[in-house]
């Protein structure tokens, strides 16, 4: 028996387990009360759903709304607008899901109290672009947040999930999940009919450009730790399009957001010798990808590749042209509030460098990959469709339910759905949260079980950590150097230098092969079986090493999927030198994975892509 | 652009350590204040800044790109609905913004419980809660199983 199996143990039961309490988890907590209105609804997340999540710091804008009451754009054509941009791969069921209900959520945010910027002259809101809304969304977080609470019978902060729990009875049926509180240090077992996995997807898999104190300046939230993924994966659940990590267009150092400039105040972008670049490498991107360079708006891969390019013609830094914008006073605001809403630390750098976008036009970078599922990309869990048009492919059950029973996802979660992004990952948690007080429902008296030996097995996987720094720091007189044990941000050091070197990071210009991605995959396993001795000082050490286990396994899914993959589907996120162009002809298809956490082997498969929309 | 704490005004009530996302301001055991225990695991996401009572939380820009002499101060008042910045350039320059966070009185949201409960067949259509009159428009939009037209390629 270890150190710590004296931590107490609490039990909680529910219908409805929502884990994560961001924007999906958020949304699925109010819809499973709306339709479950007997039913125990719980939400655990490992910090404070009053600002947890991606939008913790705010948002600036609702980057999909449809219109729908004002005939601007219809639910079809959201699913072409990021079917484009994914350079054709979308699960376009579920894209048009979220497009048809989407516009009901934003009107809620309203009803709520979020304050929404209106056009002065027709009374609408006021349009960033063809699917954004300007709001004042500092409090954006906050709001939703109230909402939740008021939802679920009760909110668990400060407790990080690190498994979940099969039924004992049924194979590949979920029972619920374990986890430890952050502050206490007690166990946490839950016992749920169904589980809704709305994590966060993956910030820190890849380095990032800055690995001093300014590391945390990452584009996606540090606390972003790929638990939506490592959940699900570690139980079995196949996911999709893994390989399709996102890189991003930003400005330097404090990864300020681009689009209100590019959309609202018309900014365009140059090099360093003021020349429009974009043009110059159009015959080469044709090359690569044929047709889909001529489509529009130009997929955001392909324009992040012009930039490389040029960039390593030698022709850097771009530069966003602000100046001439920001002669007007009204755009000056909108440009620094655009900011002081959602990225505070671009702010920051500006104000630190003297750089006001009035006077200089200020310089852009190429970030990191992140791999997430609401963005302009779309990595997650291959779930079941909408029951009223779903396809057969696509349909094997409850709407938004995963391959495992009873396990549903939202958010960053679920794979397929490019461009949800704030108020279509609420969306989704809405609708994972009707299917599963459906399938609730449906259990009747047919209930899983959790089995006694599984968690308490786990109960001392989770908290081996800090009894390997327990005995291991005996051995040595002081500092982080130990032959038994490794602190977590050594092992998130190692992950983030083998993914960048041999998967697709900055050092290799996001370049890959099949040699390079064998060779990280041989790391990768050593680093996995390393994580058994992963040492934490204490319960924040004891979190961060959960969230580094999660990171790994994940970075193991991308890193296969971006092996089976043999192309390059998105130049300007990542491209497979040994398969340097678009094969439509064999790829133009979904990849799968499923994992065997009892023999650490991956099984990957195609699947069909299917285009419900001309 | 970790955020600090400056010793004289803090007085350890704990909002920030309650608050903060990721997990990093903690009370010091010696002087009873907060601090930042993980500088560079911090989102300069302002959690911690806006929550302190005291205004006792500040930032300090990652000393890897940020020069020294900057500040960005906020103050965010939950009764008056606003959020105020105060933006100061290392030469000194300042700019000065105020926005509205909330239209509603904070605590007024609606349970969704508090609303007629739907009715058993509902829970079999495709419509979630309010819809479709939360829409805006009649009927929620649908497609035909038969548009599917493109298999595997």
């Amino acid at each position: 028996m270890g150190l710590f199996n004296s931590r107490k143990t609490i039990y909680v039961d529910s219908d409805v387990l929502v884990i994560g309490g961001g924007f999906g988890g958020c949304g699925a907590a109010y819809e499973s009360r709306y339709w479950g209105r007997d039913l125990k609804v719980v939400v655990v997340e490992k910090a404070n759903i009053e600002r947890s999540g991606a939008v913790a710091q705010g948002l600036y804008a609702i980057n999909c709304y449809m219109g729908m009451q004002w005939d601007e754009n219809k639910p079809e054509d959201h699913v072409r607008y990021a079917r484009n941009d994914l350079m054709g791969l979308v699960r376009e069921d579920l894209s048009y899901d979220i497009a048809r209900h989407v516009d009901a959520t934003v009107h809620m945010f309203e009803e709520w109290g979020l304050p929404f910027m209106k056009d002065p002259e027709t009374g609408r809101y006021q349009r960033e672009g063809k699917w954004q809304i300007m709001i004042h969304g500092e409090s954006y977080k906050p709001i939703i947040a109230e909402a939740a609470r008021k939802a679920a019978t009760k909110v668990y902060n400060r407790i990080m999930v690190t498994h979940l729990l099969m039924d004992k009875k049924k194979p590949n049926r979920v029972a619920g999940a374990v986890g430890f509180n952050v502050r206490d240090g007690n166990f946490y077992v839950f016992r749920s009919k169904s589980v809704i996995v709305a994590a966060g997807g993956a910030s820190h898999i890849f380095k990032p450009h800055s690995v001093g104190e300014g590391m945390g300046r990452t584009w996606y939230a540090p606390w972003s730790s790929a638990s939506a993924y490592a959940l699900p994966i570690q139980v079995g659940a196949k996911m999709t399009q893994m390989e399709n990590r996102i890189v991003l267009t930003r400005f330097k150092d404090g990864y300020g957001p681009v689009g209100a400039y590019f959309l609202h105040l018309k900014t365009t972008t140059e090099n360093a010798y003021g020349e429009n670049y974009e043009p110059t490498w159009y015959d080469s991107i044709r090359e690569m990808v044929g047709d889909y360079v001529d489509h529009q708006p130009v997929p955001t891969c392909l324009r992040n590749h012009a930039f490389l390019q040029e960039v390593k013609a030698g022709r850097g830094p771009i530069r966003m042209v602000t100046k001439e914008a920001f002669k007007d006073p009204h755009k000056e605001t909108v440009g620094w509030e655009n900011f002081l809403g959602m990225t505070i630390g671009q702010a920051v750098v500006w104000a630190s460098q003297n750089i006001d976008p009035k006077e200089i036009n200020p310089e852009l970078v190429m970030s990191e990959p992140y791999v997430m599922g609401s963005h302009a990309t779309c990595s997650g869990a291959w779930a079941s469709g909408p029951e009223d048009y779903a396809p057969d492919d696509y349909q094997w059950g409850y709407n938004r339910m995963m391959t495992v029973e009873g396990l549903f996802g939202a958010g960053d979660t679920i794979g397929g759905t490019a461009h949800k992004f704030s108020s279509g990952s609420f969306t989704e948690g809405r609708i994972a949260g009707k299917a599963a007080v459906k399938y609730v429902t449906d259990l009747g008296s047919d209930q899983p079980q959790v089995d006694e030996a599984e968690y308490e097995n786990l109960k001392s996987v989770v908290y081996q950590p800090m009894e390997n720094y327990e005995v291991g720091r005996n051995e040595i007189v002081a500092g982080t150097v130990s032959p038994s044990y490794l602190l977590p941000l050594h092992g998130l050091q190692r992950l983030e230098k083998i993914m960048d070197e041999y998967v697709g990071g900055t050092g290799t210009n996001y370049l890959t092969n099949e040699p390079m991605l064998t060779r990280g995959l041989e790391l990768l396993s050593m680093l996995k079986e390393d994580l058994p001795y992963l040492g934490a000082e204490s319960l924040h050490q004891l979190q961060r090493a959960w969230e580094l286990q999660h990171r790994v396994i994940t970075s193991e899914c991308v890193a296969q999927h971006t092996l089976f993959r043999k192309e390059t589907r998105w130049p300007g996120y990542y491209y497979r030198a040994d398969h340097p162009k678009l094969d439509d002809t064999n790829w133009h298809c979904f990849t799968l994975s499923s994992y065997d956490a009892k023999s650490g082997e991956w099984e990957m498969e195609k699947a069909p892509v299917h285009h419900i929309i001309d | 652009m970790p955020t600090f704490v400056y010793m004289t005004r803090c007085d350890g009530c704990g909002h920030c350590v309650d608050i903060c996302p990721s997990d990093i301001m903690h009370i010091d055991p010696t002087y009873r204040r907060a601090y930042n225990i993980e500088p560079n695991f911090c989102w300069e996401c302002y959690a911690c800044v806006k929550a302190c009572p005291q205004n006792a939380i500040d930032v300090r820009g990652y000393s890897d790109f940020a020069p020294l002499g900057h500040s960005v101060r906020v103050l965010r008042e939950e009764d008056k609905g606003t959020i105020s910045w105060k933006i100061k350039f290392r030469d000194g320059r300042e700019k000065n913004f105020v926005s509205p966070i909330r239209t509603t009185q904070w605590g007024t949201i609606k349970s969704p419980s508090e609303y007629d409960p739907p009715s058993a067949d509902a829970l079999q259509s495709q419509e979630l809660a309010h819809e479709p009159e939360a829409l805006h428009i009649a009927a929620l939009p649908t497609l035909s199983p038969k548009q599917f037209t493109k298999g595997l390629k």
